[in-house]
């Protein structure tokens, strides 16, 4: 500390810079709490680990006492679980999270905008009523949901999954693309009208830079939870529109337990959501945050 | 829960000011884009608990299907007195609470050592966030089979390799789910949680002005103070945010208890959802769930107002920016 105050004032100055910037600049943890803040990942990590390890070994590998973790390695569960007929599962699962997160977007982007750019009165009374449905517990709309969509003639369809889903998700929806539009530059915005720039171009050239990381990571969110959602699907769907949640307790109870093929189809259906959230890490936090932490 | 949007603009203006002069066709001109989205959302989500109130007044099990009629409030006070049903609140409590205390704890302790830099920081954070991206049925499969199991799961597995390698004969063999129910259902959501808890409070340790922080080091604070005083009441809006987003989400838990313990053994692990979802499709008594539907949202109304008081907080301090 003494040192630190007797350096050079232009050295301190560039520090602040950097740790303000940068948080590469970051203290260093000591080589005891690198210890621990690794022990600690590898045993949030290890349930993962050993999910996708089982799924590359046999049967009779994967259900030892005590555990071999290196066991000779295997493709055949994955390649059952293909000849099993995992793949309509798969498809209705990629429909309702892709159809539904599309349906959601078409309607919570105009919506945020109406919300941020051009803002209607009462506008945060809007945006309230849209997070209080998040608070209703889905639990609690199932049986209305469940006798309409039956009286519909709609049970076992994809299409009820998702309006469903895009219900579910338009709220959170909402709130992200509002505090991400919300950044477009006012000033921007106003010399682009002074200088009689029409809606169109405004949006193309001003708002839509802006917004797309927004977008990118409000669909993600919403592809996510889609995608795992399983109360209403395994509820309001049977044969021909069961999503991959479904197949998985389903193939369970059917099929009495084969340890390294449910971990095969436990990866299987986790990849979609694993890769996607590895590669926009930092647009999860905010997306998940409803856009209130940065 | 209105109240709290209506305060906003009070305290803080909008960030643009809506011109007075504008008239109506230039109002509808702005809600328009609005509308769409609103309208879906009252039609898919507001009207079906209109229906779960109406149902909630009648005596209804489709396994007697000529005798459906209204009986007004007598669900509700089936509701309150039904042992079960004070079962189920009792464990969504218990549930709930723990999984958002702990992960919110063991979140903060990860986020505060990413937060400083060693080696594989970033590898270590993905690697942290998995179990968060890992689907939540998925993931209690996983644990009910993979690691519970008491003949051939990790966590017996591994107990029996150390006995081993100690020279015993054999390890304990534990029937974790049966033993211990709860804590097995808290301890994978805890797992499944904790991430979550962590992006949000790394998120907010990463927002600390380092001035600050610099500022206090120079004064000759120690770590602990530092924290004490300066980074925890920072991180405070940030573990409200999480509490309440970690609470309105395990308070629906139920995917793990469908899967891991189908709210058993008896009733021990039964949350509300569960319970709610076995009078619909195992009793069959619809007006009862109904009544169990409505006084859940009840119950959620209450954390609601209380969610919404912290993330106007929030939305306040980002408006007045």
């Amino acid at each position: 500390m003494t040192h630190a105050a007797v350096a050079a004032p232009g050295t301190r100055f560039k520090k602040l810079l950097r740790r303000k910037d940068d948080h590469g600049g970051a203290p260093k943890l000591s080589p005891l709490w690198t210890f621990v803040a690794w022990l600690a990942t590898l045993a949030f990590f290890a349930p993962v680990a050993w999910m996708v390890l089982t799924s590359f070994h046999q049967e009779a590998d994967a259900a030892t006492n005590p555990p071999t973790p290196f066991a000779a390695v295997t493709f055949d569960q994955y390649k059952l679980l293909f000849s099993r007929d995992i793949t309509p599962f798969l498809l209705n699962s990629a429909m309702a999270s892709v159809l539904s997160t599309i349906l959601v977007l078409a309607l919570a982007v105009p919506a945020a905008y109406a919300l941020s750019i051009k803002p209607v009165e009462k506008w945060t009374d809007v945006m309230f009523f849209f997070l209080s449905t998040k608070f209703l517990p889905a639990i609690a709309a199932l049986l209305p949901v469940y006798l309409i969509v039956k009286d519909a003639g709609m049970l076992d369809n994809v299409w009820t999954l998702v309006i469903l889903y895009t219900a579910m998700n338009l709220p959170i929806a909402v709130w992200m693309m509002r505090s991400f539009l919300a950044e477009v530059p006012k000033e921007i915005l106003e010399a682009a009208e002074v200088d009689g720039a029409g809606l169109l171009t405004v949006l193309w050239r001003v708002v839509a830079p802006v917004a797309m990381p927004g977008l990118a990571a409000t669909s993600l969110i919403c592809f996510i939870f889609s995608w795992n959602e399983f109360m209403f699907a395994v509820n309001l769907t049977a044969t021909k529109a069961s999503t991959a949640p479904v197949f998985l307790v389903g193939f369970i109870t059917n099929e009495g337990l084969f340890l390294a093929r449910l971990c095969a189809a436990a990866t299987l259906v986790s990849l979609p959501v694993l890769i996607a959230g590895f590669a926009a890490q930092d647009k999860l936090v905010r997306g998940l945050s409803l856009g209130a932490v940065k | 829960m209105h109240d709290h949007a209506h305060r906003t603009p009070k305290t803080a203006p909008p960030p643009v000011r809506i011109r007075k002069s504008s008239g109506t066709a230039a109002k509808w001109k702005r809600r328009i884009p609005l509308l769409p989205a609103l309208i879906f959302t009252i039609v898919v989500t507001q009207l079906p608990f209109v229906a779960t109130l109406i149902i909630s007044t009648f005596q209804w099990n489709i396994l007697r299907p000529g005798e459906r009629h209204f009986v007004g409030l007598s669900n509700f006070s089936f509701v309150f007195t039904d042992e079960r049903l004070r079962t189920a609140v009792l464990n969504t409590v218990v549930l709930t609470a723990s999984v958002v205390v702990i992960s919110v704890i063991l979140g903060l302790g990860l986020a505060m050592l990413l937060d400083r830099r060693f080696a594989g920081r970033g590898l270590a954070r993905t690697l942290l966030i998995a179990p968060f991206l890992v689907m939540p049925v998925a993931a209690a499969l996983l644990w009910k089979h993979a690691i519970y199991n008491p003949d051939y799961g990790l966590l017996n597995g591994t107990l029996n390799a150390v006995y081993r390698l100690f020279g015993a004969d054999n390890g304990p063999t534990v029937d974790w789910i049966s033993s211990y129910p709860m804590p097995a259902v808290v301890i994978s959501l805890v797992w499944q949680w904790t991430p979550f808890m962590m992006l949000i409070l790394l998120a907010g340790l990463q927002a600390q002005p380092g001035d600050v922080l610099e500022a206090a080091r120079m004064d000759g604070a120690s770590a602990l103070q530092t924290f004490r005083h300066i980074t925890l009441p920072h991180l405070r809006q940030y573990i409200e945010l999480g509490v309440l987003l970690g609470t309105i989400y395990v308070v629906q838990t139920f995917d793990a208890v469908f899967t891991i313990t189908q709210g058993g053994p008896g009733s021990q692990t039964t949350n509300l959802p569960y319970e709610i979802y076995m009078t619909m499709f195992r009793k069959y008594e619809y007006g009862e769930a109904a009544a169990a539907g409505v006084v859940v949202v009840l119950g959620a109304f209450v954390i609601a107002t209380f969610a919404l008081r912290t993330i106007a907080s929030l939305f306040r301090e980002e408006v007045s920016r």
